[in-house]
């Protein structure tokens, strides 16, 4: 079963050295435990471009799909057996990024 | 056929948990283990009167509800082959626990599991483990059965797609599980205990006789856990009290006013046997421990031991230092040092408590004895105005209708 962590942010480029070395800690004990499926920062949501290719032409907008007062700063895809193993995990993962995380269930393919 | 109806009562209520944990373990899948158990109880609704109880209810239960759910599923594979739902994840505890691997327990801890919502789990728990029909709990929580309905739904489709495991706890996480579920517990107690909304009947005894049995079940499969007695003693010493604690004119009667005689004798002497047993193991209590303790003082002999009382309140303090507890320890010094200790103490709570009805309720109650009559009216005033409960509203306004010039 595998879970998208994201990252909860609320300011811009807010990750500090210190934060990127817990990261990379954890992330080391991810995938020595058998979890790590990817892991990945994202730019700021300002960064973003919405695109609409349904029409004839493809429709694009500058920004974000939805203005919110959070978003995700990063991300994480983990396997784990079941929800009480990603929360384990991802107690850590917090702690390490300093974050709250929210943890999301992916459809097995 | 009466007596069919009385077996087929004492069945749901000893044997509905069961029936459903046993074939959500072996179909994988809660919504097939509930449908499937409320078929089978109506299907020996129907049959019981007419073939007679079978010898062994339970096992007739178990084995017409496996019989129903195969045919679901079967119904179910045929119109939509690859629409299977998940399947739930469960597996033997990871450790001994010294308690019974039993899957009512692991039905509890996922239905109390704390990636649900409060409301969900309180829900999920009625349903799945109670037994009570969906426009029961919706009744019993003020809202529409089709909301009721919905929530429901909602809390298995994120089981199911989250997948929270159907799994006892780990040792290591075992006390925070169950500390999780015995809030749900408590929850549903306070619900039917204080009832709040305007037009409630101020005791909504089944909700209260409901979180009893749940309470005894969790003791019954959790018998070394101390908190999960304390609970059970806490709710028994509290529900013995209930038919002295509303007056006929509907008003709630202080505890120095009830009239012991009308107090349930063989509650108070089963919560009294538990908080024994909790105290001769010698370890440390938690928080339930500690309130039911403070409630066998309560109903231990003539009158209230405040002393006791404070000295419970004040290890409480130190696990929960929490505005509600302080001020209960308040009231406590009130009774035993008299009211200007307990008014000093109260008041220094006001940053906190300002908007619950008790703080006010309780100043009310320190100020009249102090003679401070205009003051203690304007608390009862600021009392009335906030509390939730019929029967609390009415004692209130009684007590402010008493005072003297």
């Amino acid at each position: 079963m595998q879970y998208l962590v994201n990252v909860i942010d609320h300011r811009s480029n807010s990750g500090t050295d210190e934060e990127m070395v817990a990261i990379d800690a954890f992330n080391d004990r991810l995938r020595a435990g058998g979890h790590w499926v990817f892991a990945g920062g994202l730019a700021d949501p300002t960064a973003s471009t919405v695109v609409d290719g349904r029409g004839e032409s493809p429709v694009l907008t500058d920004g974000p799909f939805a203005e919110t007062k959070e978003w995700a700063a990063g991300l994480w895809i983990i396997e784990a057996p079941d929800l009480d193993a990603a929360l384990a995990l991802m107690t850590e993962g917090s702690k390490a990024c300093n974050r709250r995380l929210e943890v999301r269930p992916l459809y097995a393919g | 056929m009466s007596d069919a109806r009385e077996a087929l009562t004492r069945a749901h209520r000893e044997e509905w948990a069961r029936v459903v944990a046993t074939l959500a373990k072996r179909f994988g899948h809660l919504g097939t283990a509930e449908d499937a158990a409320a078929e089978a109880f109506a299907t020996a609704a129907e049959r019981w009167p007419e073939d007679g109880v079978p010898p062994n209810p339970g096992a007739w239960l178990t084995t017409t509800a496996t019989r129903k759910a195969i045919d679901q599923i079967r119904r179910d594979s045929k119109r939509d082959g690859k629409h299977r739902e998940a399947r739930l994840v469960s597996s033997a505890p990871a450790e001994p626990l010294g308690a019974v691997d039993d899957d009512r327990l692991r039905l509890i801890f996922i239905c109390c599991h704390p990636a649900l919502a409060m409301e969900a789990r309180v829900a999920l728990t009625l349903r799945m483990v109670g037994g009570l029909a969906v426009p029961e709990i919706a009744r019993a929580f003020l809202v529409q059965d089709t909301a009721m309905s919905a929530r429901i739904t909602r809390a298995k489709a994120k089981i199911a797609a989250a997948r929270i495991p159907y799994r006892i706890p780990s040792a290591a996480d075992l006390p925070e599980r169950v500390s999780g579920v015995l809030a749900v517990l408590y929850l549903v107690f306070n619900e039917g205990y204080l009832a709040t909304g305007p037009g409630t009947a101020p005791v909504r005894d089944d909700l209260a006789a409901e979180a009893i049995r749940l309470a005894r079940l969790l003791h019954e499969l959790l018998p070394d856990d101390g908190e999960a007695t304390g609970m059970l003693a806490l709710m028994l010493l509290t529900d013995a009290r209930r038919a002295a604690r509303v007056s006929a004119s509907g008003g709630l009667v202080p505890l120095d006013e009830q009239d012991r005689s009308r107090w349930d004798a063989a509650r108070i002497a089963e919560g009294h046997a538990l908080v024994r047993e909790r105290l001769a193991s010698g370890e440390a209590p938690g928080r339930y421990q500690l309130l039911a303790a403070v409630n066998a003082v309560h109903t231990d002999g003539d009158a209230t031991d405040w002393t006791q009382v404070v000295a419970l309140y004040d290890q409480l303090v130190r696990l929960d230092g929490s505005p509600v507890v302080r001020l209960n320890r308040a009231v406590a010094v009130g009774e035993c040092d008299g009211p200007h200790v307990g008014l000093a103490l109260v008041d220094a709570l006001e940053p906190d408590l300002a908007g619950y009805h008790g703080f006010h309720a309780a100043r009310a109650n320190l100020l009249r004895r102090l003679g401070r009559t205009a003051e203690a009216r304007d608390a009862y005033d600021a009392a009335i105005a906030l509390a939730g409960n019929t029967a609390e509203t009415a004692f209130l306004q009684r007590r402010r209708d008493g005072l003297q010039g």
